[in-house]
């Protein structure tokens, strides 16, 4: 049964959307309803039947599956309301949301708003994958439920394009389902995945990393995949002519990357950062007040840990929304990503906070013995070392409400070389 | 199995589909004979899906009479046939005082071709179109010209012509024909059928089937395109088709909106293969360059999709619709590249008009269907309407592509239609289920659960385009199917 | 002096070992036993799916409940595949008591229903 009115309306019954919700209601907040469009509550982490989630959230290792059980159990527990095989077709900027079921077309309106929408792969078009485009060349996670939900391989014999984890995970999951994987090739110099998978998912399997390397050409002739050959690459990832390798493969798994799921956002008139997440003040409020995010359709994360984290975080500032502190008048510092560092969030920190804020970044590239320096404009705030950081790992530093209280043009976030 | 038919009717890309449409309101007993696995699978699908306003082509030849009469009847046949056309007109940019001295003589040879045109200067030109390059001197306003779902104009031609009696084959492919006089013999991979009149619309194809009878006095140079295809959030980008100044190669590279809101640009024009649909990174560099130089602020960060479509030059530089000299009864059509598409209704009425009609006794059906089933879309309705629909039929209200918002109901009334579709692909061209940001990324295998469970295949059998293009071929645990 | 990637989690710190099997690099006590354990007897957690009949779902997914010897993993992915498992499953339901002998478990790490 839905109700016509609730005080917060979650979009994405994933880790991040039950992980808010369950905080939410410990906060004391009564009407809340989870909206998830599958028919468990969970989202990806059902087809991640690997191990390695729940070291910081329930401190022990879990698979996929069972985090998501532990929080879905919460969630029936705390008697949250939940529909399932329910999408959200639109958010409206006055927080009215339409959803969709068989059983009907629902018209709700919400007090506050979190959307947990996750995100979506990165694929063979939005990379301008070069050659043709026969079936046979899918997405990790896309190969990932045919493989772990329907229980069907694509093919058997693999070749993987990129390192990010998806495709490591999936590197070792069909070598044990009786695939060949002939190797993975990374644009970088670097790969792009966990150390850990690196070693548990290819080199227990004798499977190559190729790193500078690309996929230079796809012979799909007739929709088929027939084959494909990888090049080498120069710094400025510019395919080095005479270095070619062909393989003969059935399969191409692509793990080119992740991009927030936030459609819905950018439909209701949210502003969006580069990375097509909303942009975000230190409440992760969006630009329409009330309307909040969490989760991977903010910032793609390295580990659902950090995502419950972020998300139990996000609905204490829910809760402070909905018992009237208002933000919307707000003036605010922007916080600006510089050398060397690809994004951080919050993108905007208000004048009158109060609080101490997290900043989260991510590098542009590997760096070691640095140093990241917050600046106001173009003076120096506060400095910290740390020995190493790469793309891959996500990097948190908080300032305190007294260091916060000296910046008066904007947050620049900078690292740089320790001379 | 009955093998004779009145009229044999090769390849069901725009031109046979419109063909078969076009007989199948006579008492005539018609096969279409396609080797693709769908209807729309080679050149109509990979194109720039424009009604072309028809100003440009040399006039007298064939590419101008069908053109501006195609374009004539488009609009209604669309709403006819419940297709997404929508008249935004186009716009063909000059950047200098030169090119804007041939937009002159091009307005001219519009009035030729009896098309509306008008000049726009600077100003009138950025108030249309503010996010052209300012540096552009003028344009020529061609009003009639338009963008068409490419997809379900050809899957609805088909459609009808099949409610009308009309039987396609698929997956099925010609290899040879002999003229027996009082009929031909086609014998394809599947079978032999015997028909009085062949009708040769095989695309990149038909020169080969034609030469078989004949010799052609001219020859086909397959020319490749390379596209990109945008999401559908910059609203506004662009209002009209916004073309360069023709060249000898083609029209050029255009900047257009979509009948799915989306931006299509390109394409390139490079001497291919026919089958060759690849696409490589230094065309397509060269294709954002064009497209930059008219559009400065084309967001190539909502790059969704990037493909290629292959056009059957002729090098006569004009349509070849005619009998063969010496085979009267075999209507051979050839190097229909562009304004192929939007001249297909155009010359589908000639064919049969002027073609067939002295062939052939045409009479016409007393229960002939004028119209497809409307196609139900969720996307468009009010929330009242949803509220009703799913009501009524609750597989309206599950939504299986999440990025173009697509119902299974949809889904499942696309399969039911009697072109029956049943490839991944099949149910995209119909559905736009998989056509967003996504690309199916998530909808694919929901999608084919769903052609599986329709079909009564496994999901072994389910082929994401051609003949062999199964999604996925194994399943785990040395199981035979689940 | 070796050097490993600890894989116990996904920190992933990077671990040295000398000769005399001292082990720096650990943000933790376990890099120390994964350390080790890598260099005398290495194991792995096995992660897979099993045959799951009755359910709209063909598969449902299990785990070795402690980490097996790494030169079993082959051996042990042959046993899981000949498993077929009745819905409803839960967590922690046992789909093969001690695989070949190894005094570990596979258990069902996901609940079914339906």
């Amino acid at each position: 049964m839905i109700k016509k009115n609730y005080d917060l309306v979650v979009i994405g019954g994933g880790s991040a959307g039950m992980a808010g919700a369950i905080e939410a209601r410990k906060l004391g907040i009564q009407d809340i309803l989870i909206i998830e469009k599958n028919d468990y509550l969970g989202g990806i982490l059902n087809q991640c039947v690997h191990n390695g989630f729940g070291l910081t959230e329930f401190k022990e290792e879990l698979t996929g599956p069972e985090f998501m059980t532990r929080l879905s159990d919460q969630v029936k527990e705390l008697k949250i309301d939940y529909v399932l095989n329910t999408t959200v077709t639109s958010l409206l900027p006055d927080k009215t949301i339409y959803a969709s079921n068989q059983e009907g077309f629902y018209i709700i309106k919400a007090k506050s708003v979190l959307v947990t929408t996750g995100c979506y792969e990165r694929n063979a078009g939005a990379i301008m994958l070069p050659g043709d485009r026969p079936s046979g060349v899918v997405t990790a996670g896309t190969a990932q439920l045919y493989l772990n939900i329907y229980g069907y391989l694509v093919g058997k014999r693999v070749f993987i394009l990129g390192s990010g984890d998806i495709g490591l995970i999936m590197a070792r999951r069909l070598t044990l389902e009786g695939a060949k994987v002939l190797g993975v090739a990374e644009l970088c110099p670097y790969s792009n995945g966990l150390n850990r998978n690196i070693v548990q998912c290819l080199e227990d399997f004798h499977i190559p990393l190729y790193l500078s390397h690309t996929v230079s050409d796809v012979d799909g002739y007739d929709g088929i995949l027939h084959g494909i050959t990888i090049s080498q690459v120069d710094e400025h990832n510019q395919i080095i002519p005479g270095t070619e390798k062909k393989y003969e493969c059935d399969t191409l798994l692509l793990s080119v990357g992740l991009i927030p799921n936030s459609p819905l956002l950018r439909d209701a008139g949210v502003k969006l950062s580069r990375n097509k997440g909303a942009i975000v003040n230190e409440r992760y409020e969006t630009s329409i007040p009330g309307v909040f995010s969490a989760g991977n359709v903010l910032h793609v994360h390295d580990l659902v840990d950090l995502v419950t984290k972020e998300s139990r975080l996000v609905a204490h500032f829910i809760k402070e929304y909905l018992d009237g502190k208002e933000s919307a008048q707000d003036k605010y510092l922007d916080v600006i990503a510089s050398d060397g560092v690809g994004y951080v969030l919050p993108h905007k920190v208000s004048l009158n906070n109060t609080h101490d804020v997290t900043f989260k970044f991510r590098v542009r590239k590997p760096i070691k013995d640095l140093n990241v320096i917050f600046l106001d404009k173009d003076s120096e705030i506060k400095k910290i070392f740390k020995p190493v950081l790469i793309p891959s790992e996500m990097t948190e530093i908080t300032l305190t409400s007294e260091e916060l209280k000296k910046f008066k043009n904007n947050i620049t976030v900078k690292v740089e070389k320790k001379i | 199995m009955n093998n004779k038919f009145d009229i044999i009717v090769i390849g069901a890309g725009v031109i046979g589909c419109n063909i078969a449409r076009e007989l199948s309101q006579y008492k005539l007993n018609v096969l279409v004979i396609e080797k693709d696995n769908d209807v729309c699978a080679r050149a109509s699908m990979a194109n720039s899906a424009i009604v072309h306003s028809g100003y440009d082509p040399v006039p007298g030849t064939f590419k101008a009479r069908f053109n501006v009469e195609g374009n004539r009847m488009f609009y209604d046949l669309c709403k006819r046939l419940d297709v997404e056309c929508y008249q935004i007109g186009s716009l063909t940019i000059a950047m200098d005082d030169e090119q804007m001295k041939v937009l002159k003589d091009l307005e001219k040879r519009a009035a030729e071709n009896k098309v509306p045109v008008k000049i726009l200067d600077h100003d009138e030109l950025l108030k249309e179109e503010p996010n052209v390059n300012p540096k552009a001197v003028g344009a020529l306003l061609a009003p009639t010209a338009g963008i068409v779902d490419p997809f379900t104009f050809c899957a609805h031609n088909i459609e009808n012509a099949l409610d009308n009696g009309v039987k396609l084959h698929l997956n099925e492919e010609v290899k040879e024909i002999k003229d027996l006089k009082d009929h031909f013999e086609i014998k394809t991979n599947l079978g032999i059928y015997q028909s009085t009149i062949v009708i040769n619309a095989a695309g990149h194809g038909s020169y080969k089937l034609g030469s078989q009878l004949e010799k052609l006095d001219y020859q086909i140079t397959p020319r490749k395109g390379e596209y990109f295809v945008f999401d559908h959030y910059a609203k506004g980008l662009v209002n009209h088709t916004i073309f360069p100044l023709p060249s000898a190669k083609g029209k050029g590279i255009l900047v257009t909106p979509t009948y799915s809101a989306n931006y299509l640009i390109g394409p390139s024009s490079e001497l291919s293969e026919s089958e060759d649909h690849s696409t490589d990174p230094a065309t397509l560099a060269m294709v954002k360059a064009g497209a930059l130089e008219m559009v400065p602020s084309l967001p190539f960060n909502e790059l969704i999709r990037v493909f290629a479509g292959v056009r059957a030059t002729p090098s006569d530089h004009d349509f070849h619709i005619a009998p063969l000299k010496t085979h009267p009864k075999f209507i051979h059509l050839c190097g229909i590249e562009s304004p192929g598409f939007v001249s297909s209704p155009a010359i589908a009425k000639y064919v049969v008009n002027e073609l067939v009609s002295p062939l052939i006794k045409l009479e016409k059906k007393e229960n002939y269907i004028t119209h497809v089933r409307p196609k139900i879309e969720t996307r468009k309705m009010s929330a009242e309407e949803k509220i009703k629909l799913i009501k009524e039929h609750p597989e309206y209200g599950e939504i299986i592509c999440q990025c173009e918002k697509i119902s299974k109901g949809e889904i499942l009334d696309a399969m039911s239609r009697s072109d029956h579709p049943h490839t991944i692909k099949a149910i995209k061209k119909r559905c736009r289920a998989g056509f967003g940001k996504c690309q199916g990324g998530f909808c694919q295998p929901l999608v084919a659960k769903l052609i599986s469970e329709y079909y009564h295949i496994p999901l072994t059998s389910v082929q994401y385009s051609k003949i062999g293009s199964n999604v996925v071929r194994y399943p785990t645990k040395g199981a035979k199917h689940d | 002096m070796k050097e490993l990637v600890c894989i116990t989690c996904p920190r992933g710190c990077r671990l040295k070992v000398d000769e005399k099997m001292n082990v720096t690099g650990n943000f933790c006590p376990r890099g120390k036993i994964y350390a080790v354990n890598e260099l005398t007897h290495p194991v792995r957690v096995v992660t897979s799916t099993v045959k799951l009949t009755g359910s709209i779902y063909p598969r449902v997914s299990v785990k070795t409940k402690d980490p097996i010897p790494k030169d079993k993993i082959f051996n042990v992915m042959d046993e899981i595949n000949k498993v077929t498992l009745k819905c409803p499953v839960h967590i922690g339901d046992i789909a093969i008591k001690n695989v070949l002998g190894l005094g570990v478990d596979i258990v069902v790490t996901k609940n079914i229903n339906k």
